[in-house]
């Protein structure tokens, strides 16, 4: 890698963040919601691990570790409670899920 | 000029995160999110992050994308109702070129990309504590400094486990 300077890693993590974050905003779909969610968090590990290399430092990358650690847990949380939820009301539409708005 | 890599990956990874978000089909929007992990492992490969590049195909694009899929294909999520309407799509396509924008325009305002134009990444050095692309640094750091949150690390995978088991019982038998 000649000339990618740190700008560049962190702009590419900012843009996938932006996507991400679009995405959780838009999308209705619970489970495309939790996929964007996951990129927002990819995209901080790459900007951690940018960081991380430029800085001549191992934290950010072993914060990374558990970032991935803590995702993968998550994940397995939340694809339960989605099924749960699937098996009580039928839906993974967050727009019928507004039982406590009124 | 950036790395033609890192570009390449670049356009990879934005391109497969824009297909997961505007996507109709949750199933590719899945593909989307796949791509776009294995883009991001390819990035940590650029930044000599050898075992997290390694790491986030496994745990990422490997096995947290199947239990994703599993679960978008046992459920029934293709209905009309689940589908978002044009107009939202184009107010979602508004909100992220505006946020992109203002990406961007943090860096170029900031100076942040012409201050670091010459700059390359500083070389690695053998000492222990510094940035090295091996398992082993990983090690040396995780059972150090880093012991107790690795410990509750652990405490919380078993914690999630018991928590899913319980999770997906029937509630019928349970109550």
């Amino acid at each position: 890698m000649e000339h990618t300077t740190l700008a560049h890693h962190l702009i590419l993590a900012g843009l996938v963040f932006v996507a991400g974050l679009t995405g959780v905003i838009i999308r209705r779909n619970l489970l495309v919601t939790y996929m964007c969610l996951e990129l927002m968090l990819a995209a901080a590990t790459l900007a951690l691990v940018a960081f991380s290399r430029f800085n001549r430092t191992m934290d950010g990358a072993v914060l990374v570790f558990f970032v991935i650690t803590v995702a993968a847990a998550e994940v397995a949380v939340g694809l339960a409670l989605i099924v749960a939820l699937y098996r009580r009301t039928g839906s993974v539409s967050s727009d019928t899920l507004n039982t406590l708005r009124d | 000029m950036p790395d033609p890599l890192f570009v390449f990956f670049a356009a990879l990874t934005l391109g497969a995160a824009i297909l997961l978000v505007a996507s109709r089909n949750a199933v590719t929007s899945a593909m989307g999110m796949i791509l776009a992990l294995v883009g991001i492992a390819a990035e940590f490969f650029l930044l000599d992050a050898y075992f997290l590049g390694v790491l986030q195909i496994l745990v990422y694009a490997g096995a947290v994308m199947v239990l994703f899929l599993f679960i978008i294909m046992l459920l029934d999520t293709d209905k009309p109702a689940d589908r978002y309407p044009w107009a939202k799509a184009a107010g979602g396509l508004a909100l992220f070129l505006l946020l992109a924008a203002g990406v961007l325009a943090l860096f170029l305002h900031s100076g942040a990309l012409d201050r670091a134009a010459g700059a390359t990444p500083p070389e690695l050095a053998a000492s222990p504590g510094d940035y090295a692309t091996s398992a082993k640094a990983f090690g040396r750091l995780l059972y150090t400094k880093y012991m107790l949150p690795l410990q509750l690390a652990g405490l919380l995978l078993l914690l999630a486990l018991v928590g899913v088991v319980n999770l997906s019982k029937d509630s019928k038998t349970a109550a």
